[in-house]
This record gives C-alpha cells, structure tokens and sequence, in this order.
C-alpha cells in the first residue's frame, strides 16, 4: 500500500521526553511519555469526551465516550507511541504514533482550552524526540488542506508534503537513516 | 427508489454491497449493482461478481449486475445519470491505522460530479 515518498534528509534531533515548559499563559505544561496506566487513559478519556467536535479530523477523536475508549483502547496499545502534555493532572494535549508497516502514522490534538499557548509546538517535537530513540525511522500523517494552523504546525517541525492529490493533504519526515541492507 | 450500487474490491466497498443488499431486502428498493475496476482494490472482478450473487440469492433480492469498464468514478456517473437513478451508493472510505476516514479517489470523483444525490456507507 506505500508508495509514499520520504524525504533522504534526516530531521532535526529533537528532546524526547520527559521535558516541561511554560506556555503562553504562564502555565506550566509537563510533557510525559504514557506510562500505561489506567489512570492516564481515563485522564484522555477525559480530555477527548470535552473535546470541541469542530476540531475532529478525518472522524478522530470520535464523538461518544464509548467510540473514544475504543479508539483509545486501539492507539494506546503498547506498540503504539503516545505522548501526553499535562497541566497538573489535566491534559492538556496528546499525540501519537500508530505503527503502519515499515513506518507509523502521527496524529496530534491540543484541547481548546490549551490551543494557541505553544504547546502543540512543544508535543510534537517531544513526540518526534521519542520516536527517534525508540528506533522510528518515517512517519506520515494526512491534514484537511483548510487546516492552516496544523499544515504549519508539521512544516515547521520538518514535515514536506508528499501527496496533494487528495481531500487531505500527506505529509512525511525521516527521523532517521534508512538501515543499510535497505540503502542500496 | 432505484438505487445505483457501485463496488470494486476495497473492503469499504463490501461493507456497501452488505448493507445496500440488506435495505434493499427490507425497504424493496430497485437495485442495481455496478462493478468496476478499481485498481486500489484486492480483489478480481470474478470475486467480487461471486460475492455479489451470494448475497443476493441469500436475501432473496433480484438485481442486475452490470461491468463497467473505463473509468470507474465518471462511468458510475454517466449511469447514474442517463438511467434515471435517484441515488449512487459507494463505500464511505478506508480507515488509517490511526483510525482516520480516508475517502477513496472514485468516491471523490463522484461526489464532486455527479448530480445524482450520493450516498456513501459507513
């Protein structure tokens, strides 16, 4: 299924996790790898069941508690990698890697009331720096073309688009070298 | 209401053909089916012709099975809209691993041309 083009440069090294800041409200905003537990997925099953549906994308997060838990259920799966920004106990952000053959599929979401303060910026570039130490060579992922906000988002952080034939945009970063049996 | 079902071999497309047959057998809709070549699809056209006459033997519904060449997207809308239909029905799309909907180049196609009301099956 992948004739995606990835580009031969390798992108900025970015920090992995755990790393905290403060935003543009002056809060302070701990980016954290998810530790598996039950009560930081109930904190996301939280944070998506507030979610402002204007803000989904292509049909994510879904729109009933029970759809998000399955949803969830599916992208925290331990193969997975999964980032959470944290104000206090709240989130604040999430973004994610899916693995999809020899590269994985990203996805981020800022809650509304944590959008415009920085921390998007921050989350993926954490998300990216964990990615690059636990061995994730390519990632994809795909954006409304409306979406101007995000389509910046992931040029800034090193993203190039790599379809543009579609409804959605792709985009594509090499996190990596490509292994050297591959390099030919 | 004469309904015009267009399939190649996606998965999003079988999920179509079941739930297309299955209201047709409920609601008593007039049902054509239209295979075309979709070259994202896995399977051959003999499957899905295969497929297609189970399904509709096991629900008892009568509906012509047409091939169409060509172009799948505007030859799906050229017959919708020279044979009066009210209604092209198509797969709703694939999902990403991450779970995102990703609507399919014939499904696009139509939508953005046909005058005929779409409908796509989720």
């Amino acid at each position: 299924m992948s004739n995606r083009t990835f580009s031969d440069a390798v992108a900025d090294p970015y920090d992995a996790p755990p790393l905290s800041f403060t935003d543009r409200e002056d809060r302070t905003i701990e980016v954290r790898a998810y530790d598996g537990s039950d009560e930081e997925m109930e904190a996301l099953v939280e944070m998506y069941d507030a979610f402002d549906p204007s803000d989904r994308a292509q049909g994510i997060p879904p729109g009933r508690e029970d759809r998000i838990r399955d949803w969830l259920e599916n992208i925290l799966d331990e193969d997975c990698l999964n980032v959470i920004a944290w104000d206090g106990d709240e989130v604040a952000g999430h973004a994610t890697l899916v693995p999809d053959g020899d590269a994985y599929e990203l996805a981020i979401f800022v809650h509304q009331t944590y959008q415009r303060a920085g921390i998007g910026t921050r989350l993926i570039k954490a998300l990216l720096g964990y990615g690059r130490v636990s061995g994730v060579e390519k990632v994809w992922l795909t954006v409304e073309r409306w979406n101007r906000a995000a389509v910046g988002l992931y040029q800034t952080v090193g993203f190039e688009t790599s379809d543009a034939e579609s409804f959605e945009l792709e985009m594509t970063i090499r996190l990596a070298e490509p292994p050297d049996e591959e390099g030919g | 209401m004469k309904v015009l079902l267009g399939i190649g071999g996606s998965d999003d497309s079988i999920r179509a053909l079941e739930k297309t047959v299955e209201r047709t057998a409920n609601v008593g809709d007039d049902l054509t089916v239209a295979i075309v070549d979709n070259p994202a699809g896995e399977r051959s056209r003999e499957d899905i012709e295969t497929r297609v006459t189970e399904l509709l033997d096991e629900r008892g519904v009568d509906a012509p099975v047409r091939l169409l060449d060509g172009d799948p997207g505007s030859s799906l809308v050229d017959l919708a809209e020279n044979e009066g239909f009210d209604q092209l029905v198509l797969g709703g799309g694939e999902t990403s691993p991450m779970g995102k909907i990703q609507i399919g180049n014939i499904a696009e196609f139509v939508l953005l041309n046909s005058h005929v009301t779409v409908t796509l099956v989720r």
